[in-house]
């Protein structure tokens, strides 16, 4: 058996590295700090010499969401990256993408906002990820890695995914992810889809050119007949709860016993995991719940949990957004309460212990 | 074992680049490891710095506050991280361009020659291997096979011819790195 070989790479790295190896066909997108390596190494790596994959840089962040969408409804694989700013101005071809049902990738490595905002990490995105962005009644699956070995291993099942459900997923990182390296063990190659395999899947849907024997497929979004509507959104209804039922993702660490709990996803869940570490050195009984999916959220999971909690805190770098999403989980049972840092400002694991012991000591009994 | 360390120092002066052999060194000897590098706007022009954490077990944060070692080769980087390091632990600079020494009596204090000893090689880009040498005398966490196979992993196949250059000049860093008694 051949000795497993482990690469030292930047998350931004992996993420084009990834893509090239699962068999990507293109990758449209316009540089950003802090996700230009994932560009950069694109470039540098030429897929279009050996898999043929496509790597354009386009004019802006509209016309690189809106080459998706083209990609995509060809039954290509294809992909986009960008920080914050940039997933805003892409926020109409989101919500087209979703009203279309188009399988595809887009990466959000989050920076510090509002607007143009700061460079550095930042966890401020949840609401526009999970929520919306754009307008409508749409979910895109949201995916948060917290290690460079997910940030290679949410490429494949990224698109996995979108496929399955015909539904743009969403890769939620941060420029701490992005910009750190870790240990990686990099996924096997795969073939891109040949065309006849794609028509083979996806044949009943893909729009490229209408052969006399069926009618036209249309890749739109665009329904004048209300009743319609409403009957394609209830479709989406039952198919977003098709994807909670199967794909809800989270990892528990030191819950078995824990009373009190963080619940944090992406850099914040790698720093509670030490503030974990610490707060059992001093025989306080926490715990980590991970969430590893966004959209779908784990509430059941947490909801689980909460017969033998006293107390919950959820950690992120924003002025409180998932916590939203933690109450509705908790629902009232226990106190619920937000800690985090913003602007670009990383918590350390200690400032975290110190928010989880104020929490406890105003929660006694 | 888990050893956490913070390098800091110019732009340019390879604190980056060290703390990927070390990184890679760490992956030879099937460790886990993490390199948080500082990039924001201070990395275009001024301090650099890096934290790098190498570990038997699976890595909980990359994020630190305070650090068993800390590799230090400018003044402002001297000032900014000589209170981060845990009581017990070390701390290694080069006294080129130092002017206010680090004072802590609870850590060990050493120094090494780096920009000399590169001037003295001829060779300004062996600084960065010189005080890596240094660390490793003080702190032997990789083997040295392992950091020769991080080099080769590390550095573009159009520079292998340098990895004998590098080796001499950690070798280098061993033999010049002095323990100061304050």
């Amino acid at each position: 058996m051949g000795k497993t070989e482990y690469k030292l790479l930047k998350g931004n790295e992996v993420i084009a590295i990834a893509a090239i190896r699962c068999g990507c066909d293109g990758y449209f997108g316009y540089p950003i700090t802090p996700q230009s390596e994932v560009m950069e190494t694109l470039m540098e790596l030429k897929p279009w010499e050996t898999t043929g994959m496509v790597v354009l840089q386009a004019e802006s962040e509209v016309a690189s969401i809106n080459m998706l969408y083209g990609g995509a409804a060809t039954g290509k694989k294809v992909f986009t990256s960008s920080s914050s700013p940039g997933i805003s101005l892409m926020a109409e071809g989101l919500t087209y993408l979703a009203g279309a049902e188009l399988p595809c990738l887009i990466v959000n490595v989050v920076r510090g906002g509002p607007g143009l905002g700061t460079i550095q990490p930042a966890q401020s995105d949840y609401f526009q990820a999970t929520k919306g962005g754009g307008h409508g009644d749409y979910r895109l699956i949201v995916l948060a890695p917290a290690s460079v070995q997910e940030m290679n291993d949410f490429v494949d099942l990224g698109f996995e995914l979108a496929f399955k459900y015909r539904n743009p997923v969403m890769i939620l990182s941060d420029g701490m992810i992005g910009q750190m390296m870790e240990k990686v063990r990099l996924s096997p190659e795969k073939p891109r889809w040949t065309d006849a395999e794609i028509e083979e899947r996806y044949g009943s849907w893909t729009v490229k050119g209408k052969p006399s024997t069926r009618e036209r497929h249309i890749a739109t979004s665009l329904e004048l007949d209300s009743a319609k509507q409403e009957k394609f959104n209830l479709k989406l209804v039952a198919k977003y709860a098709e994807i909670a039922k199967n794909e809800t993702r989270y990892e528990k660490i030191m819950c078995d016993d824990a009373e009190y709990l963080i619940v944090a996803y992406g850099s914040s869940a790698r720093i509670s995991q030490k503030t974990v570490e610490l707060a059992r050195e001093k025989g306080i009984k926490l715990g980590l719940l991970r969430p590893v999916t966004l959209y779908p959220y784990p509430t059941k999971a947490i909801r689980d949990l909460l017969p033998q909690l006293k107390c919950v805190l959820a950690v992120e770098m924003s002025t409180g957004q998932m916590i939203e999403d933690v109450r509705l989980a908790v629902n009232g049972k226990v106190p619920a309460e937000h800690y985090g840092r913003v602007g670009g400002m990383i918590p350390s694991p200690e400032e975290v212990l110190n928010a989880v012991e104020n929490l406890i000591e105003r929660n006694k009994k | 074992m888990k050893e956490e360390i913070i390098i800091a120092g110019f732009g340019g002066q390879g604190v980056l680049s060290m703390g990927k052999i070390l990184a890679y060194s760490g992956i030879m000897q099937d460790q886990e490891v993490t390199w948080m590098p500082s990039y924001g706007p201070e990395m275009r022009g001024g301090t650099a710095n890096v934290t790098v954490i190498l570990s038997d077990d699976r890595i909980s944060s990359p994020i630190v506050n305070s650090f068993d070692t800390a590799i230090i080769l400018n003044q402002q980087s001297l000032d900014k991280f000589e209170d981060t390091v845990k009581p017990g632990g070390i701390l290694i600079y080069d006294p080129n361009g130092i002017t206010h020494p680090p004072t802590r009596r609870d850590i060990k204090v050493y120094t090494v020659e780096a920009a000399e000893e590169a001037a003295r090689m001829k060779n300004a880009k062996a600084f960065n291997m010189i005080v890596l040498g240094g660390f490793l005398k003080v702190k032997p966490i990789v083997k040295m096979d392992n950091v020769i196979a991080g080099l080769k992993k590390s550095l573009p196949e159009r520079h292998h011819h340098l990895i004998p250059v590098n080796e001499q000049a950690i070798t280098r860093g061993m033999e010049i790195i002095k323990e100061e008694n304050i």
